[in-house]
Formats: structure tokens, C-alpha cells, sequence
């Protein structure tokens, strides 16, 4: 990529010549997330620039979803943001009944919320886990993968993975809930309530954690609906926009949740620690969604029944999702055929790569950490 | 350790052997014998503790598979690294790139000579000991540096300038840190100062007067830094600098830098007891010495090690401070907090020369007092989270 407009710059302070220095952070870094890259232009330990290039993890799913057909690129989208693989197949699905006009049977809305849900707490446990990790505390991370190998094996159950779980289809999901499985899911939650307190009593709250956090990273929130952030990160600035509530789709509009927003509770508004907080506070807000779902889920049918050979009508569609990392786009175009004729996602992550650079200037690079790590990049929905 | 081979000498155990000659082997196999039979297991069991410590308080399990318990991990570990290859990148500065892990491994060794294990056991009581032991101290910055400028890697480098940064600067709240005891006690020798407190808890220094009490946390804490330790462990900051100064290395050498950081955890336990706990001092309950000297020094390890397992509590529960942070730690409250111990101990020794000894009781009585709370909220918390924990020590 082009570093044009980043030149060195020599400095000449009494004589001593001092310049930059050039810092690869990445494609293979610790704390890169996957394979990030960041070109830091350095003076000692404060950052002029952190440029980010993207693109190691390209792997063209959105090409090869006009090569595999409409049901056949279900496994792919688990591809797109692994750690919260569900919205993507959600994302996938809603965008192909939107175009074919298919009706999803409403026990099958049920599941794919319940599923959704539960991946989010895993996906922002991951998140929150991550960041803890990366500014050196090792203890959290460990608890918070703790609890979320138990959303691993609940999800397992439902779908047989835990990973790439592949669980839903274009008209509903493969497989109803297992027998016993609210009471399981019930059961983990009743734990895991306790366990975001005693998270936020382990790390949250700790003074070097919140010293490393505050006022660092800070984006207002001009500048993050200028530069496209969505999600948790859009919240934490303080502007309350949440797919989920503003352009309810699936059955989100019957269910009651709150959306957390970042309040700058210990500095300024929009910065590391709202990015933190905001995950840690829609974790709950996931739970009680769960419950809720558990509880309205009525009998019927999971899937509705689909052409195998799935052709609709010419024509194109764009549904949104709120993805574990914001507002998620899905766009198909068809032409009449089997297979699509252009698939276009929209992620997060990418969005928010873009205002890395701008942020980062002056920070030092123990914060360009924080920074990305607050962000919750993923590399591979970055690129898909 | 010299007047027992002197009397060596004098019985005649080296007849017909210059005296100079006899000196340099005693010598050689008293550091051959610190190295091999305290140094490599202290830091090897330190390191296989560690990780079974961590692995409880993550609850997880943590190597179980070398011996019992694991316990011969290290010795895997250390054969593992023994055995791979020592690469040296082509851009590297050769020769001193080798050397700079013998030069950290030597300033932690160094220290060993004047740590009063015992009454009797120590290799050499120096009238200036702590003054060397802040001495060779300094050599692991050398180390460090040298290591971080070799490996001809940026990350190496800005490892070894922050630890330059912070080892230059936490000496200065160190070394403020003894400079109560060494007035109280008017020596700079180990053993003196170990022989000028109690056995008792209010017969530490620790206790003495409040002044001393802050002094040996702002030591422990200061060492911490010195030691690279988390939270101040940001000259090798995993998530940041890759490995920080040991970056391009392997094999044995990147062993040697491990290996010194986990002995100088030992090291350290061991400096804050001779200064600030009471050293090995225990009440005279037997006449037979060699009796006498293995409890001495039982006590003192135990004494000691109790440091290396808060090291290790510490570890894993805070973050990473920052670099500006770090600094700022030291130079705004670490040194000034010095310098108000040492003017408050001394004025202290002008009202009450020989210790006032209702405080010293007070003091003892307030740590207890801590320390019950501690224990009460450790219980809360470990009651709390029943569910999620193994309990039992042995998996």
C-alpha cells in the first residue's frame, strides 16, 4: 500500500538528528487479532501514524457465493465473522427469504434469536476476554473463555459445532431446540449473572485497567457516524442505535432489552473503557433476551419448505443484522438463476479499521493495543 | 565462608598447595555448587510453581504430566530448550548477542553471595553487602540492553530502552527502600542487619515504625519493577513487543533470561525477609548448631518464598501499566515517599533511639488485623464461585 503522504519526517533538536521510526506491527503479532498489519510510524513510544492493511485473511467468500448457490454458501457465511458465526448465517438467511419471498415459520425465528443471542455473550465474552489479555491481565481472559466453553457446549448440543456452526437454513433453522434444552440454557444463565459481576470485581473496576482505558481511543460521536462505526462501537459514543431495535427484524420487535450506551463513567465519553463497558452491559441484555425467547417460544415447525434448487425472481436485497460487531449488511442480487449473481457484506470490523488511524495519532503504542482491541476487530470479517 | 576454609588450611586439609590456588577453587566450587544445587532449582521449581498457581487461580489444571504433580516439568522444559537450536539472526550484532544473557544471569547470581540463608550458611558476609547487591543488580539492565540493541530488532530494542528506562529508575526507590534499615541498624552487612532484629514479629523491622513498614512494601513493589515483573513487566510486554528484548532469541539463552527472572524472584523474597522480616532469625531452641542452622534456614526460605507466591498472586490477577504510568509511579510518588521514610526514621531514632515498642506491637497487631480481613474476603470470594472451582489441590 501507499505511504504517500506519510514521509518521514526529520526532526533537529540542538544538533542530535532524530527520526521515526517504522514499526510492522503485524501480520503475525500477538495482539493483532489474526492477522492484522499495522504500519506504525513511531517517535520513541508515542505514534505519529498506525496505518492499518487489510486484506491477509481475503479469502473471496463473497465471489465464491456466485459459484455454490444459495444454499450451498450457508457453511461459507460461518467464514465471514467466525466468532459470532450465527448472525452471519441469520444474515445469510434473511437476506435469501427477503429475495424468494420465503416465510420463516415462527418457532424458527425462536430458535435463530435463541442461537444469536447466546453467540453474542460468546462472541462479546471473547471480545471483553481479549482486551483484558492484551493489557496484560491474563487471569480474566481464562474466566471468560470459562464461561464461554459452557455457550460452546450449549451451542454444540443445538447444532452439533462450535465453531462454524452451519445451524441455519434459507426458511428457518436445521434442527429444533434438543429435548431439556431451555432448562439447560435456563441453568447456565442463572450462573452466568453472577458471573458478569464477579468479572467486573475481578477486572472492570480495577484501577491500572481503568488507568490503561480512560481517555484513550477517544471518538466522538460526529466522528464515528462520519466514519461508519456501527455496533458497540457506535454505542459507546453515546448514540443509542441498535439494529435490533430501531429496524426490529425476526421477532426482536416483541422482545423487551435495553441497549447499553457508553456513558463516560470514568472519563471521557466514547472512549476504551465505554467500547469495554458497552460489551460487558449487552451481555446481560443478551441473557434476557434469551430467557424471554425461552419462554414466548411457541409449537410448530423450525423450517419452512424451500426449493432445493432455490431460483428467485431478478431482482436484488439488502436486510440488516445486528451482528456481534454492529449492524451487519447483507446485499444479493439474483438474476433468475440458481446462483446469485453478486453478494455484497457489509461488517463492522472494516468500519472500524478505517478510524484506526485517525484515532491513533498521539497515542503511545501500548494504547494502539487497547485501541484495537476495544474495537473488537476480527481480521477474517475484515476481510471475508 | 573464609574462616572455614582458612581453618581448612591451618589443619593442613591442602598441604602442599599455595594458598591463592586453594582460595580460587573454594571459590569456583562454592559458585558451582550455589548455581547448580540452589540457583537452577530455585528458578525451575519457581518457574513449575508458577504455572500451578496460575493454572488454580484461572481454573484451569496446569502441567500435571512430569513426574508427580508435574513437578519435573522444569527439567523438561530445560532439557527441551537445551536441546534446540541457538539461532542467532544474520543481522544480529554477534558476539554481543551471546553474551548478553550470561551478563542478566550473572547479576542474579551475583546476589546469592550475600543472602544470609543461615546464621552460618552464607558464602560471604561483606561489610558493604547490600551496597553490592544494588550493585550487581545493575548489571541485568546491561544485560537487557545489551540484548535489545544485539537482536538488531525493533521490538527488541524498544524492549531493552524500556527496561532500560525503568530498571535505571526503580533502583533509586529501591535502594531509598533500605536506607531506613541500614540507619536503624547503622551497617550495610546482611548479617547484621538479620542480627539486629527478633525472632518475633514486633522484632522486625517491618514493624519498627511506620516509616519502615511503608519502606518494605515501596521495596517490594520497587523490586517488582527491577525484576520486570508484572504489572511493571512492559520491557517484555507480551501483547505489545511480541517477547520485548528476548524476541529474537532461543534456545538456551532465551532459557538463561527465564531462568533469571524467576531466580530473581527468589532473590527478591529473599532481600525484603533479611531487611524487613526478621531474616532467619528463630528463638534459641536448641544447642546443637547444624539443628539450629536447618531451622534457620527453613525459616528463611519459607519466609522468602511466601514473596515469590504473592509475585506469583500479583501476576496473574493486575494488567500492565504503562510506560508513562511506570515512570510516573516512580518519580512523583515511589522516590518522594523515600525520601520521606528516611528523614521520618531518622527523626524517629532521635525520640525513641532503641525502637518504641507499644507501636511495634500496634503495627503488628494492625498487619494481623489485615490480614484476617484478607483471608475473610478470600473465603467470600471463593464461597461465591464454589461451583466453578476444583477443589481438590492434587489434578
Amino acid at each position: 500500500m501507499s505511504l504517500a503522504g506519510y514521509e518521514v519526517e526529520v526532526q533537529r533538536d540542538g544538533g542530535l538528528t532524530t527520526e521515526e521510526m517504522t514499526l510492522n506491527m503485524g501480520p503475525q503479532h500477538p495482539s493483532t487479532h489474526g492477522v492484522l498489519r499495522f504500519i506504525v510510524k513511531a517517535d520513541g513510544e508515542v505514534m505519529r501514524t498506525a496505518i492499518p492493511d487489510i486484506g491477509y485473511l481475503h479469502r473471496s467468500i463473497e465471489k465464491i457465493s456466485e459459484k455454490v448457490g444459495y444454499h450451498g454458501f450457508m457453511p461459507y457465511t460461518d467464514r465471514v465473522d467466525y466468532v459470532s458465526a450465527m448472525q452471519c448465517n441469520q444474515g445469510w438467511g434473511m437476506v435469501c427469504e427477503r429475495i424468494a419471498g420465503i416465510q420463516v415459520p415462527r418457532r424458527g425465528e425462536f430458535c435463530r434469536v435463541i442461537a444469536c443471542e447466546l453467540g453474542r455473550i460468546a462472541s462479546h465474552l471473547l471480545a471483553v476476554g481479549a482486551m483484558v489479555q492484551d493489557i496484560g491481565a491474563y487471569t480474566p481472559f481464562l474466566h471468560a473463555l470459562r464461561e464461554r466453553e459452557k455457550i460452546n457446549d450449549l451451542l454444540e448440543e443445538l447444532c452439533g459445532a462450535r465453531l462454524t456452526f452451519n445451524y441455519m437454513r434459507i426458511g428457518g433453522v436445521a434442527w429444533d431446540l434438543p429435548a431439556g434444552y431451555p432448562e439447560k440454557v435456563t441453568t447456565f444463565l442463572d450462573k452466568f449473572d453472577p458471573f458478569i459481576d464477579e468479572y467486573n470485581d475481578l477486572i472492570s473496576y480495577n484501577k491500572l485497567y481503568v488507568e490503561r482505558l480512560v481517555n484513550v481511543g477517544v471518538v466522538s460521536k460526529e466522528e464515528a457516524i462520519n466514519y461508519n462505526l456501527v455496533g458497540p462501537n457506535l454505542r459507546a459514543c453515546g448514540f443509542k442505535y441498535d439494529v435490533r431495535r430501531d429496524e426490529p427484524y425476526s421477532i426482536y420487535a416483541e422482545l423487551e432489552f435495553d441497549v447499553p450506551v457508553g456513558t463516560g463513567e470514568m472519563g471521557t465519553l466514547g472512549d476504551c473503557f465505554d467500547r469495554y463497558m458497552v460489551r460487558i452491559q449487552e451481555m446481560s441484555e443478551s441473557g434476557k433476551i434469551v430467557r424471554q425467547c425461552l419462554n414466548m417460544m411457541p409449537p410448530g415447525p423450525v423450517l419452512a419448505k424451500v426449493a432445493r434448487k432455490l431460483k428467485p425472481p431478478v431482482g436484488d436485497a439488502y436486510i440488516r443484522v445486528e451482528g456481534a460487531r454492529g449492524d451487519m449488511g447483507w446485499y444479493v442480487v439474483s438474476d433468475g438463476s440458481e446462483f446469485p449473481y453478486r453478494t455484497k457484506i457489509r461488517t463492522g470490523s472494516f468500519a472500524a479499521m478505517s478510524i484506526v488511524d485517525k484515532v491513533s495519532r498521539g497515542l503511545m503504542i501500548a494504547d494502539l493495543i487497547a485501541l484495537i482491541a476495544s474495537f473488537d476487530v476480527v481480521a477474517p470479517e475484515v476481510d471475508r | 565462608m573464609q574462616e572455614f576454609i582458612d581453618r581448612l588450611i591451618a589443619n593442613g586439609a591442602f598441604a602442599g598447595m599455595p594458598v591463592e590456588v586453594v582460595y580460587a577453587l573454594m571459590m569456583l566450587l562454592f559458585g558451582l555448587v550455589v548455581v547448580f544445587g540452589f540457583f537452577l532449582p530455585i528458578a525451575g521449581v519457581t518457574s513449575w510453581l508458577e504455572r500451578r498457581v496460575w493454572a488454580r487461580i484461572q481454573s484451569r489444571i496446569g502441567p500435571n504430566r512430569v513426574g508427580p504433580q508435574g513437578f519435573l516439568q522444569w527439567l523438561a522444559d530445560g532439557i527441551k530448550l537445551l536441546l534446540k537450536e541457538d539461532i542467532v539472526p544474520d543481522a544480529a550484532d554477534r558476539p554481543l548477542f551471546l553474551f548478553a544473557p550470561y551478563f542478566v544471569v550473572w547479576g542474579i547470581v551475583a546476589t546469592f553471595v550475600v543472602i544470609p540463608f543461615s546464621s552460618n550458611l552464607i558464602i560471604a558476609d561483606m561489610n558493604v553487602g547490600i551496597l553490592y547487591l544494588t550493585a550487581v543488580t545493575a548489571l541485568v539492565v546491561v544485560g537487557v540492553l545489551m540484548a535489545g540493541w544485539a537482536s538488531n530488532n525493533k521490538w527488541a530494542l524498544i524492549g531493552g530502552i524500556r527496561s532500560a528506562a525503568q530498571i535505571i529508575s526503580y533502583e533509586i526507590p529501591a535502594g531509598l527502600a533500605l536506607l531506613p534499615v541500614v540507619l536503624l541498624t547503622g551497617t550495610l552487612s546482611t548479617q547484621g542487619i538479620i542480627r539486629a532484629q527478633g525472632w518475633a514479629p514486633w522484632g522486625w523491622f517491618a514493624f519498627h515504625n511506620p516509616f519502615t513498614f511503608v519502606a518494605a512494601f515501596m521495596f517490594y513493589v520497587a523490586a517488582l519493577a527491577e525484576g520486570n515483573r508484572t504489572p511493571f513487566d512492559i520491557p517484555e510486554a507480551e501483547s505489545e513487543l511480541v517477547a520485548g528484548f528476548c524476541t529474537e532469541y532461543s534456545g538456551f539463552r532465551y532459557l538463561l533470561f527465564f531462568m533469571a527472572e524467576w531466580g530473581n524472584l527468589y532473590v527478591i523474597g529473599a532481600v525484603a525477609t533479611t531487611l524487613f522480616f526478621g531474616g532467619w532469625q528463630v528463638p534459641l531452641w536448641t544447642d546443637s548448631v547444624v539443628l539450629l542452622n536447618i531451622s534457620q534456614f527453613t525459616v528463611f526460605f519459607l519466609k522468602s518464598y511466601l514473596w515469590v507466591l504473592i509475585s506469583m498472586w500479583v501476576r496473574a490477577t493486575l494488567p500492565r501499566v504503562r510506560v508513562d504510568q511506570l515512570m510516573i509511579l516512580c518519580w512523583k510518588y515511589l522516590v518522594p515517599i523515600g525520601f520521606v521514610n528516611l528523614i521520618g526514621t531518622a527523626i524517629w531514632m532521635v525520640i525513641w533511639p532503641h525502637g518504641n515498642r507499644v507501636v511495634q506491637y500496634g503495627m503488628v497487631l494492625l498487619a494481623v488485623a489485615v490480614l484476617v480481613q484478607f483471608f475473610r474476603r478470600v473465603r467470600f470470594h471463593l464461597r461465591r464461585a464454589r461451583p466453578e472451582l476444583y477443589y481438590s489441590p492434587a489434578i
